[in-house]
């Protein structure tokens, strides 16, 4: 599902090309916009899509799964700190939009200073917890969920 | 220099008539090349089905006095602010190139028209209202053109090399800067450089005015209406498909998406910059 820009909205800032990690994001020599130089590379991390300013950059889906008509849009709005995607099947009916935070504090005001930290002690580097867990997803409150503490037992099989 | 108006003193060698049917003919140029341009590109075509696919996916309907309020927007806000560029140095550039080519160009009109000799003279304001917009212009312009343009900024090519989409600003600049030089030498009486700095400033400008059909001149008339397009869209609930613009303190939004409250609270702060705080230029 490559990437595709509007001639018409795109103003030729930049920022996708800056963003894009498969920098296939460039400006083309004669017309001064952004255009997807390599739409096989593209790996649909939406990330040019989500930094253009003029929403000038969409995706379209490949016609054997994601058949024309339908649309899938996001605004980015880092300062207000969420992600916003609007989502509409083709058929026109199902049209419905999702809001998330993608940050819950100032950018830039939390980085953590590592070289503060203190070095790992042997017990935590012969831990399976990475750094800061369980403190980073919010398992702190008392020990780790597992199946046994929840009182859970894994079924045998495939089961939804 | 900036309180004299050269056209008045070319009417000495070159007839009035001849001066004023040039402007004719360049107004001409630019009307034909427009409707030139519209036709190959298909613009206006895309332009109505657009807008016709955006009424269909709308939300209500734009009343006719919404639509009043939208142009004055579109008018205050992208037109004659530039709002559009997100980029500030890019909105000052355009903001001095455009302002200067309006100002120098209807100075010009005015002068050629209204005192076209040195019987009739020109009130100092004039001559001076042309020379700042030239300079605007060469402000403005050569700015964009060693510093902002993108290929120079972003693609990290050299200044020098040009392509057809060029062909606009550097006219533009070629016309603004030949006029200076032109009005410079003729009034310090240099016969011979005034005379080839006014062949190169007429032959730019008809490069700058016959040349709307391969150049992007046509943008000052194709981008309001792109704007006022855009504008409708919000207003008419379609948005492009666009998500709307939540309020994060309203209950019913918090409602709605419970992950804002818990995890940004119920008056989330302001975030600042992230990736804008820097601009794009880590390739």
């Amino acid at each position: 599902m490559p990437t595709f820009v509007y001639m018409t909205r795109c103003d030729g800032c930049g920022q996708c090309v800056d963003i894009c990690p498969s920098d296939i994001m460039h400006i083309d020599k004669t017309l001064r916009r952004a255009y997807n130089i390599e739409p096989s590379m593209c790996w649909e991390c939406y990330s040019c899509v989500k930094a253009c300013p003029h929403h000038a950059i969409d995706v379209r889906g490949y016609a054997d799964f994601a058949p024309l008509g339908h649309s899938v849009r996001v605004h980015r709005d880092e300062e207000k700190g969420t992600i916003a995607w609007r989502i509409k099947f083709r058929n026109g009916k199902k049209d419905m939009e999702l809001l998330a935070p993608i940050t819950t504090k100032p950018w830039g005001t939390c980085i953590p200073k590592l070289s503060e930290v203190a070095a790992p002690s042997k017990q935590m580097r012969d831990s399976q917890l990475l750094f800061n867990e369980p403190k980073y997803i919010r398992l702190d409150d008392g020990d780790l969920h597992t199946l046994q503490s929840n009182g859970l037992k894994m079924k045998e099989g495939v089961y939804y | 220099m900036f309180m004299s108006n050269p056209f008045a003193e070319l009417s000495a060698q070159l007839s009035v008539a001849v001066m004023q049917g040039y402007i004719v003919l360049m107004v001409l140029l630019v009307v034909g090349g427009t409707i030139l341009d519209m036709m190959h590109k298909k613009s206006a075509k895309y332009f109505f089905l657009n807008a016709e696919k955006a009424k269909k996916s709308a939300k209500r309907e734009v009343g006719a006095g919404e639509k009043i309020g939208l142009t004055a927007k579109v008018l205050l806000v992208e037109v004659l602010t530039s709002g559009e560029f997100k980029n500030v140095k890019r909105r000052l550039s355009h903001l001095l190139t455009m302002w200067g080519f309006v100002i120098f160009v209807a100075a010009s009109a005015i002068m050629i028209f209204g005192y076209p000799t040195l019987d009739t003279p020109t009130p100092d304001i004039l001559p001076l209202l042309w020379h700042l917009g030239a300079g605007m212009l060469c402000l403005g312009g050569y700015w964009f053109w060693f510093f902002i343009r993108v290929d120079v900024s972003a693609e990290g090519l050299s200044w020098w090399r040009f392509e057809r989409a060029d062909l606009f600003i550097l006219s533009l600049l070629a016309t603004a800067t030949f006029a200076l030089l032109w009005s410079f030498t003729q009034h310090n009486g240099m016969a011979g450089w005034s005379t080839l700095s006014l062949l190169l400033f007429v032959g730019s400008s008809v490069m700058l005015f016959g040349g709307v059909y391969w150049s992007k001149f046509a943008h000052m008339f194709f981008k309001p209406a792109a704007a006022l397009q855009k504008r409708v869209t919000r207003a008419d609930g379609s948005r492009e498909g666009l998500p709307r613009e939540y309020d994060l303190t309203d209950p019913e939004v918090q409602k709605l998406f419970p992950d804002i409250p818990e995890y940004m609270g119920k008056n989330p702060p302001y975030m600042g910059h992230g990736i804008k705080r820097e601009p794009a230029k880590h390739y």
